[in-house]
């Protein structure tokens, strides 16, 4: 087990490195879910099924969705059809898919040598007892985590809002 | 199936938030400081599920718990800052922004 956390480790720190290397963003967007797929590999080696399973879901997922669309969103408009084809080119997206590659070969390795339970190392700390620290001694913390997710809403609700309000705002004081 | 030493564990959390430091720093693309910042937010994470694995108790769980939702949170702001900004002075420099008025 331990030799797929150093895989992981050393493909997370790759991924990241070349995340903060590149010059463009589409790329190192698709590192950057790389390193985090890889990180999200890591935690369940380590014996965090859970917070395996969020890091995918959440961070690989929505946040990434979120960068995703946003940049997208600046590039509308400016000559987009040459922009998608370079993005399509090869050279785009062989070295996630290769980091790709090596973790999904982990994960059938992971499989193989008896799903989840088994392979994980034997001190998991699984769904129940996260959940249980969660709802039990941590539940103030929930509350303030929901809290600080509504003000986040209202915060880029209102940001997004101002700009579609149009440029007459940019000369009323600040 | 050994056990994985913590050290290593840590060694990583620090790997990957020294790039994320290093992203912050080196580039002045917005969306790339953004980037880096979710790196750096997820290292602090690997270090507190590293630890927790280490005691074999939920509470590093638990903490990560916390960073997603901070890192999710500021992730969403931010990027509704990127659009004003992108919006206001036609590019992703931060060093646009540079100026205060008044």
């Amino acid at each position: 087990m331990s030799h797929i956390f150093y895989i992981s480790a050393v493909i997370a720190v790759a991924a990241t490195l070349l995340v903060v290397t590149r010059t463009h963003t589409v790329h190192a967007l698709l590192y950057l879910v790389v390193s985090l797929l890889a990180v999200a590999m890591v935690f369940f080696t380590l014996g965090a099924p859970l917070v395996a399973a969020l890091e995918v879901i959440i961070y690989a997922g929505a946040v990434m969705v979120l960068f995703v669309f946003i940049i997208m969103m600046l590039n509308l408009g400016r000559h987009a059809v040459e922009r998608e084809r370079a993005w399509l080119a090869p050279s785009a997206w062989v070295g996630p898919t290769i980091l790709c590659l090596v973790l999904l070969a982990e994960l059938f390795y992971v499989v193989a040598l008896g799903g989840g339970a088994e392979a994980a190392e034997a001190a998991t700390v699984g769904p129940k007892e996260v959940g249980q620290a969660l709802f039990g001694p941590y539940v103030l913390g929930v509350e303030l985590a929901g809290m600080l997710l509504l003000a986040g809403l209202v915060g880029a609700y209102h940001l997004g809002r101002r700009e579609a309000l149009g440029e007459g705002a940019e000369e009323g004081p600040q | 199936m050994t056990a994985i030493p913590m050290e290593h564990g840590l060694a990583l959390a620090v790997a990957l938030f020294v790039l994320g430091l290093v992203g912050v720093l080196a580039r002045r693309n917005i969306v790339f400081m953004l980037m880096s910042i979710e790196i750096m937010l997820n290292a602090a994470g690997v270090a507190f599920v590293v630890a927790g694995a280490r005691w074999g108790a939920a509470d590093g769980q638990v903490m990560f718990f916390f960073i997603l939702a901070t890192a999710a949170a500021e992730v969403a702001v931010g990027l509704a800052l990127v659009l004003q900004l992108y919006h206001r002075f036609h590019t992703v420099d931060a060093d646009a922004a540079s100026k205060m008025r008044g």
